[in-house]
């Protein structure tokens, strides 16, 4: 099975690197491939410095967000949970505008202050919201919804008070905006995500426990607090650096994860490693929708995973419930 | 012989109010222990107590003679395990994979289930009669098929003891004899160590070897059944009138409702 998802995520990411506002002869890039394109010839630019780039970054990030999705899902046991529960989102998005309104650029200075949001909203959440009850997942929850509802007012206030171009930036970050990808951010993020992967699927097995209930997982031998802190935290910093480069990319946290258990079911040894496979392909498979359907604009990829994945999902949803069972 | 679990002058006190006092408590191998009071006398506190779910204010839980606060969840789940009143599954797992869950604390961070762990889920589906099940969904099973399960998850921790809240609360009158019968058998079979929380006197009178009977949350008797269940106790504890007699077939005390 996961051979099927990996060719599939091969093809998808072979169509992305071809096709764009500059159309790349199957030819040419068989050439570049094989070494034999001339060092001049404008293909080889388009490819691997544009596409290429950005086509990781895509993978990468929609890996990640499908990942946090299915972990906080089962960790909170709350269908509604996607990887920007805690506050991370609006975190983040204030970081990088507060970034875009100082003028920094997107190589160093906006992911900066993006991720530095983003850890102030995670600690604002796990400061305030496990206080006085633990780590009790409704509290939590809450507390997310609530810092999330002030941050996206400060947001809203900066962008009513910004007039010229930084605003057509920054409505571009909230809804995800890949086009800044580089080599260098690819560097710091590519091994991140091998690594909080590798950490989160360790815990699949407390994860499947952890569905059933706290106290059946504690009784059964989870550690359920050391698994909630670890997952909360690492969820969210690799989201926050995830979107610190990628902008918001909303609902492939939260869909991606419910079409694995559809088509999987809920064992998360299996469901994890599925779940970010497919978020990878869902995520270059829309920005390459992106960049193709308004060219040679483009338009910010949030707004295609949404409007192509939102009716799909409904679809789905009504023809094969949702396999989340009333409590 | 080496009691599995003991409580030594055990407190509980939620807020100021004291909930579980003063209480000692030994379970040993191959016994059945009932768990007798009525609403708020601290069985269930008690229950969470010996499962480690609850810290007690005073005095202390040994798990095989080690205390139980040194120990970590893995470690007292490989000793304990405990079958909860109710059981709600988010997710559809199958009765298989339920039963496996059993043998988490026995396996590694990356380690997937061995052969050996699946023989085990298997033969603990086969005792508790389930093993039919073993394919079907965990949400599409009855009280008394779910109940079965449930308890071959707790056979399949390989535990030294089991704790069984309400066991029979769900169960008609067929499945809650196959069920008690199930459990009977087990705990001479294997040695293993079981406590009941029960509401049913007859049901403990007949089942358990030793009864607890507490009164607002102290141990007001403890011994066997014919020692503990008398009408002088149960109308102190229960604050009921009742008539007490010898069950004619197993010769167990018997109690029925005074009209």
């Amino acid at each position: 099975m996961s051979l099927v998802m990996a060719l599939v995520l091969f093809l998808v990411g072979l169509a992305s690197l071809l096709l764009g506002t500059a159309e790349v002869p199957f030819g040419k890039f068989m050439a570049l491939a094989s070494g034999s394109l001339n060092a001049d010839d404008p293909a080889r630019l388009i490819v691997l410095r544009i596409r290429l780039p950005r086509m990781i970054l895509a993978g990468l990030a929609g890996f990640s967000l499908a990942l946090g999705g299915v972990v906080f899902q089962a960790l909170l046991r709350n269908p509604l949970a996607d990887p920007f529960i805690l506050g991370v989102s609006s975190g983040s998005a204030f970081g990088a505008i507060v970034g875009i309104l100082l003028g920094f650029t997107f190589s160093v200075g906006i992911p900066f202050t993006s991720f530095a949001g983003a850890l102030l909203a995670v600690y604002l959440v796990l400061a305030l919201g496990t206080k006085k009850m633990g780590m009790e997942s409704a509290t939590i929850l809450l507390t997310g919804v609530i810092l999330n509802a002030f941050f996206t007012a400060v947001i809203m206030f900066f962008i009513s008070i910004v007039a010229d171009s930084r605003l057509h930036t920054m409505l571009f970050w909230l809804y995800g905006d890949l086009s800044q990808s580089r080599y260098a951010s690819l560097v710091v993020l590519t091994p991140a995500v091998i690594a909080v992967s590798i950490i989160l699927f360790g815990f699949a097995k407390e994860l499947n426990l952890i569905t059933t209930g706290e106290e059946i997982a504690l009784q059964l031998g989870v550690d359920v607090e050391k698994a909630k802190r670890v997952c909360l935290v690492l969820v969210s910093l690799l989201t926050g650096l995830v979107v610190s480069f990628s902008g918001l990319i909303g609902f492939i946290g939260l869909i991606v994860p419910h079409l694995a258990r559809m088509a999987f079911g809920s064992d998360h040894r299996l469901l994890i490693p599925v779940a970010s496979l497919g978020g990878a392909t869902f995520l270059i498979a829309a920005d390459t929708l992106a960049r193709l359907l308004i060219s040679p604009g483009e338009l910010p990829v949030g707004v295609v995973t949404a409007f192509l994945g939102a009716p799909f999902f409904l679809y789905l949803l009504g023809a094969r419930g949702s396999q989340w069972s009333r409590s | 012989m080496e009691p599995i679990l003991t409580l030594r002058k055990v407190g509980f006190r939620y807020g100021a109010v004291w909930a579980v006092k003063g209480v000692d408590l030994e379970v040993f191998p191959g016994e059945i222990l009932g768990m007798l009071g009525p609403n708020g006398s601290g069985k269930t506190t008690l229950l969470k107590i010996l499962d480690g779910m609850l810290l007690p204010h005073e005095g202390e839980v040994l798990v095989r003679g080690k205390a139980m606060v040194n120990l970590k969840r893995g470690d007292i789940a490989k000793v304990i395990a405990m079958v909860a009143q109710e059981n709600f599954f988010r997710f559809a797992f199958s009765v298989l994979e339920v039963v496996l869950m059993g043998r988490f604390p026995h396996l590694g961070r990356l380690q997937f289930e061995r052969d050996r762990d699946l023989n085990i889920a298997v033969n603990a589906l086969r005792a508790t009669h389930a093993l039919e099940l073993s394919e079907r969904s965990i949400h599409e099973l009855s009280g008394g098929e779910k109940q079965r399960v449930l308890l071959a998850r707790a056979l399949a921790q390989e535990p030294g003891a089991i704790l069984l809240d309400e066991p029979t609360s769900f169960l008609d009158l067929k499945y809650k004899k196959e069920l008690l019968d199930l459990i009977a058998g087990l705990t001479k079979e294997k040695g293993l160590g079981v406590v009941v929380v029960s509401h049913d006197i007859d049901l403990v009178s007949q089942y358990c070897d030793r009864i607890v009977m507490l009164k607002h949350g102290s141990v007001h008797l403890t011994g066997t059944p014919d020692q503990v269940i008398d009408a002088a106790s149960i109308e102190t504890v229960y604050e009921c009138a009742v008539f007490v007699d010898q069950n004619p077939l197993t010769g167990k005390p018997r109690v029925s409702l005074k009209p």
